[in-house]
């Protein structure tokens, strides 16, 4: 099954220098594990392929049910130096749940997934 | 030893709320109010207004926000602690004691003033005595680019403001602190931790860092369930309910708006995240992983279980200096065909470039309205009915991006056509002052408290 990212997590981005960073949440504690297995750093590299010059760090917070991202050389130069409209990173968190995830459809209905298609 | 410490946060950056100061201390208990203004790139803006006028150079805004919560202050014994000293802590002094002298309170504020992060006088000689002060992200040694330096500030934490709070200062106005010791520091103050209790100190310092950005953890910017968010017009910033073992809560006061949950406090903890294991300060090194929330009533939220380890023998310097030039322009385009449009624009503008031998470091073109935060993620857009076309440039050399200001306005004219959107007339230049991120030996920093009243 289809899961969009944006319904089973919310997110919010931040600047540091010509580095954003994306953490992100899964909504319930129990999708957790899923957005974990599925956000793997390839995954979330290639994603913003395109948008970074740099490479991705990747951590994980279990304690808050989410994972943080650092996505290097993301802004232009960063803060003063960057012509890009979002010069401070601040809705790379949205452009991160645009990622749509194929979860089998047994472990979507076990965990209340909504469906891409709803 | 009070039972609870209730710090309040009233700015979150400069350029905040002008109504949440004194709405933090009027609402209902608080024991100090915690004042945030200094972004990275806040210190080089104030050096260049302390070059036009030395009384300048501090957030001219606090003695606003003074003015509004003076009562408290003088009267309710609540107290202000505040980074609006930018890089003249003296001048901010002075404009606070003018200020008391006219509303008649002279003699009833004692200022605790914190200098010594100011290395811009000693820049010479401490990187004549071997300290490169190399960029953090690059590698390369300041000497590149020392000549263009503005402004050089090492991030101090807690010591300094303590020792203002113990000699008895009603506000204490800082030049670099760092923001989450603006917090953590009157929590160490009251319940008297030690500089080696680090989960404590850790504590104070998360405490901080959720606060620091105002209403970004009590339902501003916040994305979880957005919609439900209630009554953001009259938004309750944030305040922690701090006891000595450490443990706090985030809360508000009764009656204003917004939302402090578990999803909100939560996205403002992941907010400017490098790596959660390590978050390094002055005082303590903490451990985002070991944070523990709980929601603990409504619009409060229980934080726990933190943990810290020893700080680095580092402190971190905020370095600015002039990196040339740049400027932004936009047109809109409307149905039929604005994508085309815009993009046929874009080109032609190219084109101009190329003819006239224009030369720039970075063309940047944004398609607002289409993809300029998405980029290539944005979904495509069909017949969309305007956009706006955003194209900046970067250059070392003034008279090219001047140059590029003169080409957009003719294109109404002799470029693609449903035009509009040019009244604000040519794009202005921009200095670039641009930031260079530090380390040096802690043993060379040494902060300074004076007492004025």
């Amino acid at each position: 099954m289809k899961v969009r990212l944006v319904d089973i997590a919310h997110a919010r981005s931040g600047d540091k220098g010509d580095t954003a960073n994306v953490g992100v949440i899964a909504l319930r504690p129990e999708w957790y594990p899923l957005i974990r297995d599925q956000l793997s750093l390839d995954r979330v590299a290639s994603h913003f392929k395109g948008m970074i010059t740099g490479g991705v760090q990747r951590y994980e917070l279990p304690n808050l049910s989410a994972l943080n991202f650092l996505l290097h050389g993301a802004l232009d130069g960063g803060g003063t130096l960057s012509l890009k409209t979002d010069a401070q990173g601040k809705v790379y968190s949205t452009a991160l749940l645009r990622m749509v995830l194929d979860v089998p459809d047994a472990e979507a209905q076990k965990l209340g997934l909504p469906s891409a298609e709803s | 030893m009070k039972p609870v410490v209730r710090v309040a946060a009233g700015q979150g950056f400069w350029g905040d709320w002008l109504a949440a100061p004194r709405r933090q201390v009027e609402g209902g208990p608080v024991d100090y109010l915690m004042l945030d203004y200094l972004a990275e790139v806040t210190m080089s803006i104030l050096q260049k207004q302390k070059e036009r006028d030395p009384s300048m150079g501090y957030a001219r805004d606090f003695v606003g926000a003074i003015d509004s919560v003076l009562d408290a202050v003088v009267n309710r014994g609540v107290r202000v602690i505040a980074n609006a000293g930018g890089v003249n802590p003296h001048g901010c002094a002075d404009a606070i004691l003018a200020l008391a002298a006219q509303r008649g309170v002279s003699g009833k504020l004692t200022l605790g003033v914190v200098t010594g992060d100011d290395l811009l006088p000693r820049l010479d000689e401490l990187m004549a005595q071997g300290h490169a002060l190399a960029n953090m992200d690059t590698g390369e040694p300041l000497s590149t680019v020392r000549d263009r330096v503005l402004s050089a500030n090492a991030y101090i934490g807690s010591e300094p403001i303590i020792e203002a709070l113990g000699k008895g200062a009603n506000i204490v106005i800082t030049g670099r602190s760092t923001d989450t010791a603006l917090t953590m520091a009157p929590l160490r103050y009251e319940f008297g931790w030690g500089a080696t209790d680090w989960n404590k100190l850790a504590a104070g310092i998360i405490a901080g860092h959720i606060i620091e950005c105002g209403a970004q953890c009590s339902g501003g910017n916040c994305l979880y369930d957005w919609e439900s968010v209630p009554d953001l017009a009259n938004v309750g910033y944030p305040i922690v309910e701090a006891t000595p073992d450490g443990v706090f809560e985030i809360v508000k006061h009764p009656g204003t708006g917004g939302r402090i949950s578990v999803p909100s406090v939560s996205e403002q903890l992941v907010y400017e995240m490098g790596d959660p294991h390590a978050y390094i300060t002055p005082d303590v090194v903490a451990d985002f992983t070991s944070i523990k929330l709980q929601q603990s009533g409504e619009n409060r939220v229980r934080v726990h279980g933190i943990t810290g380890g020893p700080p680095t023998d580092k402190l971190k310097v905020s370095i600015a200096y002039k990196a040339g030039f740049k400027a932004v322009g936009t047109l809109v385009y409307s149905w039929p065909d604005a994508m085309a449009k815009a993009k046929r624009a874009d080109e032609v503008l190219r084109q101009r470039f190329e003819m006239l031998g224009m030369k720039f470091d970075a063309i940047v073109t944004e398609y607002v309205g289409a993809n300029s935060t998405h980029g290539p993620l944005a979904s495509e857009s069909h017949d969309i009915n305007e956009v706006q076309l955003r194209i900046g440039v970067r250059s070392p050399d003034r008279t090219m991006v001047e140059r590029f200001t003169r080409e957009l306005a003719p294109l109404v004219l002799n470029g693609p056509p449903s035009v509009t959107g040019f009244a604000g007339g040519r794009p202005k230049v921009e200095e670039i002052v641009a930031y260079w991120p530090a380390l040096i030996d802690k043993t060379v920093v040494t902060p300074v408290v004076e007492m004025r009243s």
